[in-house]
């Protein structure tokens, strides 16, 4: 029981980091309607620049400080040079934009500062702690903390900011909300620019927990299962369908990996999310689209 | 694309003698074509273009037209095509190790079979889930498939690696596993299955296909039968996927590999299809070329220019940033592709008069 607690508990801790990832999507998803596949890219981009710097001798505040500006200017000449082009397109041509963006992120920030696996210390010391009978990473408990901060934080920002409320409006309705005069353009930028500051929380924390390398990109594809559990539009979604996809996927490596005969975690979240789907076509917390002819 | 229905229309006012000159001259250039890579090609090509240029772009071209299909014609996205190429490389395998009497083209065929049947499955949950949601089932069979090749031994014939060597091609007593051999083996397969392709798109099926991706709830509430016409496009598009698949691994690789069918071969069918052009046949071909030749222009300047000290990393960075680069281009400028680029061309060409 103690075995299957601390299992439970990691997976969620680790579900956490995915719903990390998750967020930068929902994020511009839901102002833009475009499902961005080079929020992985970023995340590398933002971790192999902070390392960069640091290895230049850049002290660490400053060092988060420049890739801050790095990951904002990009998320800015993204919106400007990509996507306004693409406004009105269907959302599977942006999706397929922000895929040729992403290999050219990845092969930029790869030529700019090399393809080798970098260290990343931030100062977490990574012992595990006691608690009650189980024992749990204090470095996951220290990055489960900081995104259960992000999310608390971006949630205010998103209902009690003015820009927030403008946000909501255009995606609810963009027409309505440029009618009512909402600088449509003004908050693309604003939310592009939050998503690679999201980008770069999540940088540093995966890039600390399994070093700063072209793996980091995957976790695109760990935090797409969170996103069509928890639905494309809704933060508290990318937190539910993170700590689910967590959860089960460390449950499943224990219990149901030697039944087949190996590790399941390539596909299990998604075989996962497909069964939640078909129950709940857009997500749990999505807004089901009404198709009018 | 209003381009369908009025070739198709063009079709079908041909069939009065009158009419049959203009048929007969659109036919030409693929007459053309095909009678330069039969004869022409076998003629002045060496083992070199046989085995790094004119195969992969042949097969890589298959792949695109099954995606093409699904993506390009019946609006179903899909990253499973690695998958769908993955089963009919496998299927074909042991097809031919468990049943030696069949012949080869049978085998290729029944792969593919086997590979449309695997993504009707996969495709099921088109018909409650839709767009990006959809992405995502595809990508669940990527992975999952990629994963059950690699586990389970009996597909592989409990080989010890997990490459294993195909077994030799022969068809009616010919040997052909020399590569001018292979090359037409691919031809032969690529011209048969683009053909019937091509009916395809202009038949009831393909214009079925045309009306769900246009508007599939406008085209439920008309009367169009959706979930056959959206299946039937994934049991399509997985049967020329599978067929694509077992031409690499038998007449490109010699080897049966999972890892050559992992989600980049899925994203370079969809690169394919984007360059080329969706919903276009010649534009499939048209995108492959570029896909296949790309890389090889690009390191043969980069090694002219940095006199052959390249390193094979950053060539393959650059590679990266030059297709995602381009990706985006096409979208912006020519959301149609290379193919409407070229047609607009030759009609620019052709009547001069009237511009």
């Amino acid at each position: 029981m103690d075995f299957f607690l601390e299992t439970l508990v990691g997976g969620l801790l680790a579900g956490v980091m995915y719903a990390l990832v998750a967020i930068g999507f929902v994020l511009i998803y839901k102002a833009s309607g475009v499902f961005n596949f080079a929020q992985g890219s970023m995340v590398l981009c933002a971790a192999l620049t902070f390392v960069t710097l640091r290895d230049k001798g850049l002290d660490f505040w400053s060092a988060g400080l420049v890739t801050l500006v790095v990951m904002v200017a990009l998320g800015v000449a993204i919106e400007r040079v990509v996507l306004r082009p693409l406004v009105n397109q269907p959302q599977i041509t942006l999706f397929m934009a922000t895929l040729g963006l992403s290999f050219v992120i990845e092969g930029v920030a790869q030529i700019l500062m090399g393809a080798s696996v970098h260290e990343l210390d931030l100062g977490v010391v990574d012992v595990p702690v006691e608690v009650g009978p189980i024992q749990i990473s204090q470095f996951d408990l220290v990055a489960a903390g900081v995104a259960g901060a992000l999310v608390i934080g971006l949630s205010i920002f998103f209902s009690a900011t003015r820009i927030g409320v403008s946000l909501r409006a255009i995606a609810d309705d963009p027409q309505a909300a440029l009618s009512i005069g909402i600088r449509l353009q003004t908050l693309w930028r604003i939310v592009w620019g939050v998503a690679g500051f999201v980008a770069l929380v999540a940088g540093l924390l995966w890039g600390a927990r399994q070093g700063v390398q072209f793996s980091l990109t995957f976790v695109v594809l760990k935090a797409l299962p969170v996103l069509l559990i928890g639905g494309f539009t809704s933060i508290a979604g990318a937190i539910v369908g993170g700590l689910i996809v967590g959860a089960a996927d460390s449950l499943a490596e224990i219990y149901i990996g030697p039944l087949l005969g190996g590790s399941v975690s390539t596909w299990f979240a998604y075989v996962l999310a497909v069964v939640f789907l078909l129950i709940r076509p857009a997500g749990l917390f999505g807004e089901r689209a009404i198709e009018r002819v | 694309m209003s381009s369908i229905g009025s070739d198709a229309a063009s079709d079908f006012i041909a069939a009065t003698p009158d009419a049959l000159w203009p048929r007969v001259r659109r036919a030409l250039p693929i007459a053309a074509l095909l009678a330069a890579a039969f004869v022409g090609a076998p003629a002045v090509g060496d083992d070199y273009w046989f085995n790094a240029i004119l195969i992969p772009f042949l097969i890589m071209a298959l792949a695109g037209l099954g995606l093409n299909l699904l993506m390009g014609y019946a609006g179903q996205a899909s990253l499973g095509t690695g998958a769908f190429m993955a089963t009919g490389a496998y299927a074909t395998y042991n097809l031919m190790l468990r049943l030696p009497e069949l012949p080869l083209p049978a085998s290729l065929a029944l792969g593919g079979v086997i590979a449309g049947a695997v993504a009707v499955v996969v495709g099921l949950p088109s018909l409650r889930i839709k767009g990006f949601y959809l992405i995502a089932t595809t990508l669940a069979a990527q992975f999952l498939l990629e994963w059950t090749f690699n586990q389970y031994g009996w597909f592989s014939n409990y080989s010890t690696s997990s490459s294993i060597s195909a077994p030799r091609l022969v068809f009616l007593g010919y040997d052909l596993s020399s590569p001018v051999a292979r090359y037409l083996l691919t031809l032969t397969t690529a011209t048969v299955v683009t053909l019937v392709a091509a009916r395809l798109v202009r038949s009831q099926t393909g214009r079925i296909w045309t009306a769900i991706r246009d508007m599939d709830t406008a085209a439920a509430v008309i009367g169009v039968p959706v979930a056959r016409g959206k299946l039937t496009a994934f049991f399509a598009g997985g049967f020329i996927c599978g067929v694509a698949g077992a031409l690499w691994a038998f007449a490109y690789l010699g080897t049966v590999d999972a890892r050559s069918f992992d989600l980049d071969r899925s994203f370079q069918a969809m690169f394919i299809i984007i360059i080329g052009g969706m919903g276009s046949i010649a534009g499939s071909f048209i995108g492959a070329a570029f896909v296949v030749l790309l890389p090889i222009l690009l390191s043969r300047v980069a090694g002219a220019a940095f006199g052959g000290a390249v390193d094979a990393g950053q060539l393959e960075n650059l590679q990266n940033v030059v297709f995602g680069a381009l990706i985006i281009v096409f979208l912006i400028k020519e959301p149609q592709g290379l193919a409407a680029l070229l047609a607009r061309l030759g009609r620019r060409l052709s009547s001069p008069s009237r511009r």
